[in-house]
């Protein structure tokens, strides 16, 4: 997103990115100094026997991914609708157990799969755009406030997910379903990381070759005015939210995968949290409007190198919370536009008495 | 009679602007008192200044005989200097009585008996149908603008400031509203009127004062001021040198062939105006024209389907068409500018490229977006054309300045190359200069071909731009001028109504 004019260092701090990179630079160095240990990176095997690369910096690529796929939906959602959905935790109980139910059917502890996992994965991406459908239509035709509207679900979700499966933790036996959350046999990177790649490109595509972006922005930031353009402010807001759903569900598939099973109230806990926290430390303002995708995405990663740093350094889970909120609020402060535009003009500054300073020596 | 209230010579700037300038106002008891003026005239501030919102920067207030210094709204209240306000200030999920009552008490536990007694007291005794302790969200728009102004009258105001109480209102409704003002002149209350509509000014109040740009132009007793007087007084043009301005007659000779492009019969929306009809021909630059909120742009967005439609039709080149949402006008060669930039034209933070294409786009689909070659091309194309000051086309467009802003929006709509173009205030809050460049661009739009409807509230300007004027008063459409009628003594005779009036 480089402007054609001159580069400049000051024009750094005004870019978007700067935040989430210089956060992810500074926690690089923290640990580099702390214990360079932290980036080290082993070849392993895993219990099937295949080779698989093992470290911190595996373990954020591959729990960021999962967030960094939420984030994308989160950002869409939080520019046209101005607030947040605080439901993509108790989505992804939803999908997850639509997943485990169609390859279960009836029976908790099928000898073989009941469909093709790709079809259970489709219903599920149906499931998880129901979810969202739900959600948008209450704040975009009911025009209730998103965190309002979205705690319908948030309270509702995981009782929703348990009711899907009777109650019972279908276990599925066949391997292959193990590869999306972790590892297909013989290549080293686990998978989630090749799924957010891959939702990343559908993203990029799909905000070159269509207006989504325009549109979504537009209506962010100026609803009654997109109106009179032609625009229709309640769909675009509505339709966000499906594309949330979306991502939610590819989120749950990676989840259920990972341990092919599901635990309805642990699922994906408090990971809506984490993805608006992205959405956030990419320097988009919440409250809607202009929206920069790669800082979104950047900032998912962001957050999870954070937590695995934390985690590191043996902070309880229990505190994690507390932790994590000290630095999200200095992220989120100094990405704060008011903030960056002092840090700019403090830097100038300081360039043009360096200037000075020289031509007078 | 007894003077309640007097302003002297008040005084009130605010950085680059002389909001009031030696302004005098005088009140008696029992009096209703119209505050009129057009846009801008100076009425909020002084009714700001008199409530304690501002601080006046020189003068004098005299309360009842005593120079007072009112510091804030609270004051005010306490000197029962009180206010009702167009919308509503109440809160709409109490009773009434609570509403009546809310900050008002200084004891520490309220009495609910005795609160809804008196409450109930006061509906009755001012006639207010409304129960103390019914929920005030159930009443009617107009009972709770009663129930506002019960609310001050029982706080033993002298002075009830009405601050465009009935804009809201349909007609029995405000029938009610002018039997509790008339009940609250008997009391000896003095009241302070601010409206638009004229025809309401003449069946209520007894004195006039006038103010225009800041000043003060005159107080008048009802009598002595007919309707056409007062409409020139607002305006500020003297009925003597009301020389037509008539320049070249071809403009309207030549388009009388032409046919009709679009035609409206019994239009109304939800806004309130009353159905109207209307046409424009090809290459035809008409206006609609009449003072503040008499309906103009409500007309002009029934056409755009901005507002919901409730009846009538719009015809194309003599065929139906439907339009119930922008996009549905979009498609039929129809462009709307509308009235407030910042609110419903501008995308603030987007930058002028996305400003310029956005309409044009949203009519080419969202599968088919334009590359960014074609959008720098079509934005550097009338950035070019229109000279719109800024310093790229990826610059926010928030950041220009307001006329630039203004020619952005034009250029969208140039851009959709229709057939019908609506400027509604398009020259409102910008420099002289840009002024010109836009009626100039509206005239050779016209001789192109494309039919302009031309809103402004500069007489003037719709003068040099319009050959046909549609004149409206009080949301419904009054008067048609054409040819020779055009010049600004028909446009006011037209606006003020009451022909009777108008030629004493």
């Amino acid at each position: 997103m480089m402007q054609k004019n001159k580069f400049q260092i000051s024009n750094i701090f005004r870019n978007q990115i700067f935040i989430p990179l210089a956060a992810l630079i500074l926690l690089a160095l923290f640990n580099l100094i702390m214990d360079p240990s932290f980036f080290k990176i082993t070849m392993g095997q895993n219990a099937a026997g295949n080779p698989v690369l093992s470290g911190y910096l595996i373990t954020i690529l591959d729990y960021g991914s999962e967030l960094a796929i939420l984030a994308i939906g989160m950002t869409l959602v939080t520019a046209a609708s101005g607030g947040q959905d605080i439901s993509v935790g108790a989505g992804i109980a939803i999908t997850g157990s639509v997943i485990l139910r169609m390859l279960c059917g009836r029976n908790s502890r099928p000898d073989e799969l009941q469909m093709p996992i790709i079809c259970a994965f489709l219903i599920a991406v149906l499931a998880g755009m129901l979810a969202g459908a739900f959600n948008g239509l209450l704040v975009s035709w009911f025009k209730i406030q998103p965190m309002v509207a979205t705690l319908i679900l948030f309270t509702a979700g995981r009782s929703i997910a348990a009711w899907i499966n009777n109650n019972e933790l279908p276990i599925v036996s066949e391997p292959s379903f193990g590869y999306y959350g972790n590892f297909i046999p013989g290549i080293p990177i686990p998978t989630p990381f090749f799924i957010a790649v891959a939702v990343m490109i559908v993203t990029a595509l799909l905000l070159k070759f269509t207006n989504l972006g325009l549109y979504v922005q537009a209506v962010g930031i100026n609803a009654k005015s997109s109106r009179l353009n032609g625009l229709n402010p309640t769909f675009i807001k509505f339709l966000t939210f499906v594309l949330l759903g979306v991502c939610v569900a590819v989120a749950g598939l990676i989840k259920v995968s990972r341990l092919s099973t599901i635990n309805y109230s642990v699922v994906a806990k408090d990971i809506e949290m984490d993805a608006i926290l992205a959405v956030a430390l990419g320097g988009n303002s919440l409250s809607g409007g202009k929206f920069n995708m790669t800082a979104s995405i950047i900032g998912a990663y962001v957050i999870q190198f954070l937590t695995t740093t934390l985690y590191k350094f043996n902070v309880k889970s229990t505190a994690l919370p507390a932790y994590k909120a000290i630095v999200v609020i200095l992220l989120v402060v100094f990405s704060a536009p008011v903030v960056r535009e002092f840090i700019s003009t403090k830097w100038k500054q300081l360039r043009s008495t360096d200037k000075i300073a020289k031509e007078v020596a | 009679m007894k003077k309640i209230l007097e302003l002297k010579n008040i005084h009130k700037s605010f950085p680059g602007v002389l909001a009031l300038q030696g302004v005098d106002f005088s009140l008696n008891e029992g009096e209703i008192h119209a505050l009129m003026g057009e846009n801008g005239a100076g009425k909020s501030t002084l009714i700001k200044v008199l409530t304690g919102v501002y601080t006046k920067d020189e003068g004098e207030i005299i309360l009842d005989g005593n120079e007072v210094h009112i510091k804030s709204p609270q004051d005010a209240q306490r000197m029962g200097i009180s206010t009702v306000y167009q919308e509503i200030t109440l809160c709409p999920n109490l009773s009434v009585a609570e509403n009546m009552y809310i900050g008002r008490n200084e004891e520490l536990i309220q009495n609910w008996k005795k609160m809804n007694e008196g409450a109930e007291k006061i509906l009755q005794s001012l006639d207010i149908p409304a129960k103390a302790t019914q929920q005030l969200a159930s009443c009617s728009i107009a009972v709770q603008q009663m129930v506002a102004i019960a609310r001050a009258v029982d706080m033993e105001c002298k002075v009830l400031i009405l601050d465009e109480p009935t804009s809201s209102l349909d007609e029995q409704e405000v029938e009610k509203l002018f039997k509790l003002m008339r009940d609250l002149k008997q009391r000896g209350v003095g009241i302070i009127f601010v409206t638009h509509f004229l025809d309401q000014v003449y069946e209520v109040c007894d004195k006039i004062t006038v103010l225009r740009d800041g000043k003060l132009v005159g107080e008048y007793a009802i009598a002595d001021l007919p309707r056409v007087e007062l409409v020139s007084k607002m305006l500020g043009k003297e009925l003597d040198d009301l020389s037509d301005i008539k320049d070249k007659e071809t403009k309207d000779e030549k388009k009388d062939d032409s046919e009709v492009l679009f035609e409206t019969s019994g239009l109304a929306s939800d806004q309130g105006i009353k159905p109207f009809d209307f046409y424009i021909k090809k290459g035809e630059v008409n206006g609609f024209t009449g003072l503040l909120g008499s309906g103009r742009s409500e007309c002009v967005r029934a056409i755009f389907g901005a507002d919901k439609v409730i009846s009538g039709t719009v015809r194309k080149n003599g065929t139906e068409i439907k339009i119930n949402k922008p996009i549905d006008a979009m498609k039929n060669g129809i462009a709307y500018l509308p009235e407030d930039r910042k609110i419903d034209g501008i995308i603030g933070d987007l930058s002028v490229k996305d400003n310029i294409i956005l309409a044009l786009q949203v009519m080419k689909g969202f599968f088919k977006p334009f590359t960014k070659a074609e959008a720098y091309k079509f934005a550097d194309e009338y950035i070019k054309l229109l000279s719109i000051k800024t310093a790229s086309a990826d610059t926010p467009i928030k950041s220009l300045s307001g006329g630039n802003q203004q020619k952005c929006i034009i250029a969208r709509w140039l851009l959709t190359h229709p057939e019908y173009l609506i400027l509604d205030e398009p020259t409102r809050g910008i420099d002289v200069g840009t002024k010109v460049d836009i009626q100039k661009l509206v005239l050779k739009l016209a001789s192109e071909g494309m039919s302009i409807t031309f809103i402004s509230s500069e007489t003037d300007e719709m003068l040099r731009t319009c050959s046909r004027l549609v004149v409206m008063r009080d949301r419904k459409v009054v008067g048609e001028l054409t040819g020779d009628e055009l010049n600004q003594t028909m446009i006011m005779n037209t606006i003020a109504g009451g022909e009777n009036d108008a030629e004493k």
